[in-house]
């Protein structure tokens, strides 16, 4: 794995609900230590309310923690404090948003936006650095030829064209890390795939980092290096794709993906329906979140919240159930994952309770 | 496979295009994979909705015939802007201006139902047809309990007395799996799943032939999704009603749905068996849209979607409306209109076909889309290229 470029520490946020003097408190996020390397696709995965866009939002400081603290580059961003600092940060960790509908100006014109991203985060470039810059990034997310598109609205473009802007002008900054909260959710089928591969190749091309927020688990399986999975608030499984979505550990991440239809498996239509029960986040009781959903879960599931414990090669899950990996399967992969386990390098042993 | 059925009405109501191409049907008579005729509850013939305004009309549904029989689950699928929300509300009759049927028929129960008035649609809307919309929060009134709503709807339609309506708004919801004390609840109190429930109880209320739904389940995350289809379908057995299911998401029908319809830019381009269809697709659109999503099993593959964008309704291209984004496109392509073919059991509006089943094409027919076992990471150079992203 690589270098640790982003991690959060006990990332927690609330919500007090019912006005000034309200006593309820929503708890959108709890307890989140998650880690993007560089170079490296992390998606972040989980139904509506589960908290993952509160964690976009927490790490593009649009809310501020109500616990825990997030290191960039090992600096933590409490400390800045400067508006030069914040400027550095927010271009550094650029965010692309969910709805190409909503987050362009439809007033202005294409090269509008990128022009005034480009001033403000990139004020070393002088004009025409930035004229050949903004024609770069328009041709790294496939908007050619450039001159043409820069010079349309929103409203000429289609959907997918749109969202290449936002990732355009996210690219303008030069980031380290880009936030793409369910950057494709919006679009149609047969354009999401086009997307996914500009952000796949933006990471071989332009070193960028991405944390992909999705509740798309087959998305996530096609361009992401790691998984993690969210259910109300806590990260409830966590590790590298393939043994996530092969190997799920949380019975959560079980039902997940064994809701996800698939074409090419002929499904018994009967069979239990899920309740499907929103968990209660407002307030929660010490406990599993999960558990009333569970079919799994045992009594101390109801009094203790269950900590993600390492299960396999970097692979966590918060559950009192679940299972850890038998002996590896043999080949080169175990061993060198082996010694992985037995040393863990200080990147990834960013603290997590046990 | 159901039996085919022998359309008895005359020549012609069936072809489409009407210009230069070889005529297919040479008498005239074409009849759509369904169900025999007695059965057939829901007849659509060469629907044609346009949305009319200033600078001309957008054809935003172009010459669509469909059948439906009795207790059948057809699901509609294509991307936004196709016209399968419009088709909906054409055979629905809930059309509002600037959107109106310009041509072609909606027969329902043996009864012509387009351009009916509001008055004579209150007799039949609900109590032999109802419609779930595609957004519960914004169907819903968000000032008046679920009981308040059934009720409103239950004194438009008929004459129960208050009484029997509450009996019946329990029964629903116990229909759906809500526990009756939701009655009194507004739709913010709901979880989403339970608003979108609470619609299909109220399509219910009647016990319609025939529910069309628009797509019911897209706000919901997946395992709401998946529960809620399970209901559908389970409910759908039991009371035998009829389903036209409107979605974007084609994995999400397969397992459901009895046939499939795929429209593209207003038309029908492929219609048959669902499992047919999905097995052996035979339209390029049908093909590339199933190499379209990723899966989460199986090995990992390089995919491509369909490069480009789905033509503009308001001057559609000559020929056929696709050809712009198909990778088998030919000369002819640009300049016949394909009528709709019938192939192996499925009808397929692809030049492809002319001459007969794909026997004879497959050997010389590429491969949609090109797939290669995926790499690691992604090469370099692969996945901006000839996306949606080049302008037209």
């Amino acid at each position: 794995m690589s270098d640790p470029l982003l991690r959060t520490e006990g990332l927690t946020r609330h919500f007090r609900l019912g006005g000034l003097f309200g006593k309820r408190t929503l708890h959108a996020v709890d307890d989140v230590n998650l880690m993007v390397g560089r170079r490296e696709i992390v998606a972040l995965v989980g139904e509506s309310g589960s908290g993952k866009s509160t964690i976009a939002r927490l790490l593009a400081m649009v809310y501020k923690p109500t616990a825990g603290e997030i290191y960039f580059e090992d600096r933590p961003l409490s400390r800045l404090r400067s508006r030069r600092d914040q400027l550095e940060y927010r271009g550094n960790v650029p965010m692309v948003f969910q709805d190409p509908y909503s987050s362009l100006n439809p007033a202005y014109r294409v090269s509008h936006g990128l022009r005034r991203g480009m001033k403000l985060h990139r004020p070393d470039l002088d004009r025409h650095q930035r004229v050949e810059e903004i024609e770069r990034v328009m041709n790294a997310v496939g908007l050619v030829p450039a001159d043409i598109m820069l010079r349309k609205f929103p409203y000429e473009m289609s959907g997918g064209q749109r969202q290449r802007v936002g990732f355009a002008q996210a690219l303008g900054y030069r980031p380290k890390l880009i936030l793409a909260d369910e950057p494709v959710s919006m679009l149609d089928v047969s354009i999401r795939i086009g997307l996914l591969n500009v952000m796949s190749e933006l990471r071989e091309r332009e070193d960028v980092s991405f944390l992909y927020i999705t509740h798309d688990v087959a998305s996530a399986r096609y361009i992401a290096d790691r998984v993690i999975v969210m259910y109300a608030g806590y990260i409830v499984e966590e590790g590298l794709t393939e043994d996530v979505l092969q190997r799920p550990k949380h019975p959560y991440t079980q039902l997940l993906l064994s809701a996800v239809p698939d074409p090419k498996a002929i499904v018994a239509v009967s069979g239990s329906t899920d309740a499907s029960e929103p968990p209660k986040v407002v307030d929660p009781k010490e406990g599993c979140r999960f558990q009333p959903r569970c079919p799994y879960a045992v009594a101390e599931c109801e009094t203790i919240t269950p900590r993600l414990r390492m299960l396999g090669v970097e692979h966590r899950a918060a559950c009192h159930v679940a299972v850890p990996d038998e002996a590896q399967e043999g080949g080169a992969s175990s061993s060198e994952r082996g010694n992985e386990l037995a040393d863990p390098s200080p990147s990834t042993a960013s603290p997590r309770p046990v | 496979m159901r039996l085919r059925r022998q359309k008895p009405d005359s020549a012609g109501t069936n072809r489409r295009g009407g210009h230069t191409e070889p005529d297919v049907f040479a008498d005239g008579v074409h009849d759509l994979p369904g169900s025999s005729a007695d059965e057939a509850i829901l007849e659509v013939r060469k629907l044609s909705v346009a949305y009319v305004i200033d600078a001309g009309f957008v054809m935003a549904v172009d010459r669509v015939d469909l059948d439906l029989g009795r207790g059948e689950f057809l699901g509609v699928v294509g991307e936004s802007g196709c016209g399968k929300s419009t088709l909906l509300f054409g055979i629905a009759q809930l059309l509002s201006p600037p959107a109106r049927i310009v041509g072609g028929s909606v027969n329902f129960h043996g009864k012509e139902i387009a351009g009916l008035s509001d008055k004579q649609l209150r007799h039949i809307r609900w109590r032999e047809y109802s419609v779930v919309m595609q957004s519960a929060m914004n169907a819903l009134n968000p000032v008046k309990t679920v009981a308040g709503q059934m009720r409103d709807v239950c004194k438009a339609h008929s004459d129960m007395s208050d009484d029997e309506i509450r009996q019946r708004s329990e029964e629903v919801l116990r229909l759906v799996s809500i526990d009756p004390v939701h009655l009194d609840s507004y739709p913010h109190q709901l979880s989403g799943g339970m608003r979108q429930r609470s619609m299909i109880a109220m399509a219910l209320l009647f016990t319609p032939d025939l529910v069309i739904m628009d797509e019911p389940t897209s706000a919901l995350d997946v395992v709401a999704q998946r529960s809620l289809m399970v209901q559908i379908k389970e409910l759908q057995e039991r009371l035998g009603f009829a389903v036209i299911f409107v979605t974007h998401d084609m994995s999400l029908i397969s397992n459901f749905s009895d046939r499939l319809a795929v429209m593209y830019a207003g038309q029908i381009v492929e219609l048959g068996d669902t499992r047919q269809l999905f097995d052996s697709p035979l339209h390029p659109y049908t093909q590339g849209l199933l190499e379209a999503f990723p899966s989460i099993r199986g090995p990992k593959r390089h995919l491509l979607g369909i490069p480009g964008q789905p033509p503009d309704l308001a001057k559609p291209p000559p020929g056929c409306p696709f050809a712009p984004r198909c990778p088998q496109v030919m000369a002819k392509c640009t300049t016949i209109e394909p009528p709709l073919l019938d192939v192996q059991e499925d009808l397929v509006r692809c030049l492809l076909y002319e001459n007969g089943p794909p026997e004879a094409l497959a050997a010389n027919a590429p491969t949609p889309v090109e797939i290669q076992e995926l790499p690691e990471r992604l090469p370099a150079g692969s996945a901006a290229g000839p996306g949606e992203g080049t302008s037209q």
